[in-house]
């Protein structure tokens, strides 16, 4: 197929009117599940464990409610009134309602209500992102000067599954608005998708299924890699041209090899590599990770930001990082000031948190 | 269910909407479009900073009926930074001791399911402990 259609003839997602990111909030709650638990649980104590401890948010929070505080945060830094936003879109594979948006809950609480658009969007890890390129197209089209797209989950994993140890909860928000207003500018997107079932959850059901080993290759490294490498070759960019480089991150390794795979060190993904502390936040793994990074990258870095959903596809982001960032990060709360707000629970406390129990 | 009473006081649960009054610019929690001070008129929507500090409080481990899947829990009286004291839940204290004078920041939270699995969540204002900020 890829013979007929080469893909390398397709353009990279550039709108007419240059974007970028004028605000950004992260929030991960704060409890710690240490994967030491499930597999004293599970395992009988001996398992080689894929990260160290996930993120569980607590009884009274969900996607809702975590994107709330994500969205303040990025409100805070944007310096915008939420009156002025044209869109609020949340991408989750863990709405609260399966019938009835999330996004108008979130846009109550903030103040963006009435005059927006609103939706949740759907497709596992990279709803989020998803709904940063139609950001990119609204806020670049000139139709809105200023879109909020969310990323947020409170995964489920089916107690004794390999995706109990990192099915995780978290939430990243990002506006777009016009780049001379940005403290990081998004300079082109590329995106590579495909009908590939590595991971899935049928209607009513609690807990996804997965395809073991099936969610390697052909999902998380194909898809990540085709996105990313067709992005630096139609920008004329390489692995050097990043200061930092962040990938969906549902474990330590997969990251860390697919960062190796496209010619990226261990020091350029480091600020944005938090799966092996907070596990795998599914639709906010990507962009917590953003956070993290722009929390400490200096004007003019450049980052290469590339997500992956299964079901399956990838969206890569390249972003420069203006002088407007060093003013305005410091009004919100960084990444790092969540994650070190560190509860740990046991894996008891941890089934009466996720609604694990039967009553 | 009560659908139509939470629906009409969702901006004051979700974002501590409050008022102002426009004649001795006291501000006013809950709204009540009649200034408890000075008696006048007073419509003007305020939204409070979030920020207080703990004024009293107690822990409930018999809670009462739709809430007892949330016990053991917390209640304060919270002294906004703006004046206005309320009543409210403290949400994500860990371990850490509750103290009066404590500082507090405001959180939307899920308050309570109608009908658990089935009916509408109720989202509304609880406060934590203050986080850093950097800076």
């Amino acid at each position: 197929m890829t013979e007929t259609f080469p893909q390398t003839t397709f353009a990279p997602l550039k709108p007419d009117r240059p974007v970028g990111i004028i605000g950004y909030g992260a929030y991960v709650p704060q409890y710690r599940l240490p994967a030491s638990e499930v597999a004293r649980i599970w395992k009988g104590g001996r398992a080689a464990t894929p990260i160290k401890e996930k993120a569980v948010a607590g009884l009274d929070e969900d996607v809702a409610t975590m994107a709330i505080e994500a969205a303040r945060n990025a409100l805070k830094r944007a310096g915008i009134p939420a009156d002025h936003l044209r869109a609020v879109w949340v991408g989750s594979e863990s709405h609260p309602y399966a019938v009835k948006p999330t996004s108008t809950i979130v846009a109550e609480a903030i103040g963006a209500v009435p005059h927006i658009q609103a939706a949740d969007w759907e497709f596992a890890c990279k709803a989020g992102t998803e709904a940063l390129v139609a950001s990119m197209g609204l806020v670049g089209s000139g139709m809105a000067r200023y879109a909020m797209a969310i990323g947020a989950d409170t995964a489920q994993g089916r107690p004794g599954d390999e995706l109990e140890f990192t099915a995780a909860s978290g939430a990243a928000a990002y506006i777009v608005g016009p780049a001379e207003e940005a403290l990081a500018v998004i300079e082109a997107s590329f995106s590579y998708v495909t009908d590939t079932p590595d991971f899935w959850r049928r209607p009513e059901q609690k807990f996804p299924m997965h395809g073991q080993r099936f969610t390697g290759e052909p999902a998380y490294f194909k898809h990540i890699t085709e996105a990313a490498q067709h992005l630096m070759k139609a920008t004329g960019t390489t692995a050097q041209d990043f200061r930092y480089a962040v990938f969906h991150q549902p474990n330590t390794k997969f990251p860390q090899r697919v960062a190796s795979l496209l010619g990226f060190t261990p020091e350029q993904i480091k600020p944005g590599l938090l799966s092996p502390i907070i596990g795998n936040t599914y639709a906010a793994a990507a962009l917590i990770g953003l956070a993290a990074t722009l929390d400490v990258a200096q004007p003019g870095d450049r980052i290469l930001v590339t997500s992956f959903g299964s079901g399956a596809g990838s969206d890569a982001f390249i972003i420069r990082v203006t002088e407007a960032i060093t003013q305005r990060r410091g009004v919100a709360p960084t990444t790092q000031a969540y994650i070190a707000r560190r509860v740990e629970i046991d894996y008891g406390t941890y089934v009466r948190f996720r609604g694990k129990l039967a009553s | 269910m009560e659908i139509p009473r939470h629906w009409r006081l969702k901006q004051q649960r979700y974002a501590l909407v409050g008022e102002v009054c426009p004649h001795c610019e006291e501000k006013i929690f809950p709204p009540r479009d009649v200034c408890p001070y000075c008696g006048n008129e007073a419509k003007t929507q305020f939204t409070f900073s979030g920020r207080g500090t703990v004024f009293s409080f107690t822990t409930l481990t018999e809670a009462p009926a739709g809430f007892e899947q949330a016990a053991p829990y917390t209640v304060a009286l919270v002294k906004l930074e703006e004046g206005p004291v309320i009543t409210a839940q403290l949400t994500d204290l860990g371990d850490r001791p509750v103290e009066i004078g404590m500082p507090v920041e405001m959180v939307t939270r899920k308050i309570r399911a109608e009908d658990e699995a089935r009916g509408v969540i109720l989202y509304g204002y609880k406060f934590r402990p203050v986080m850093e900020t950097p800076k």
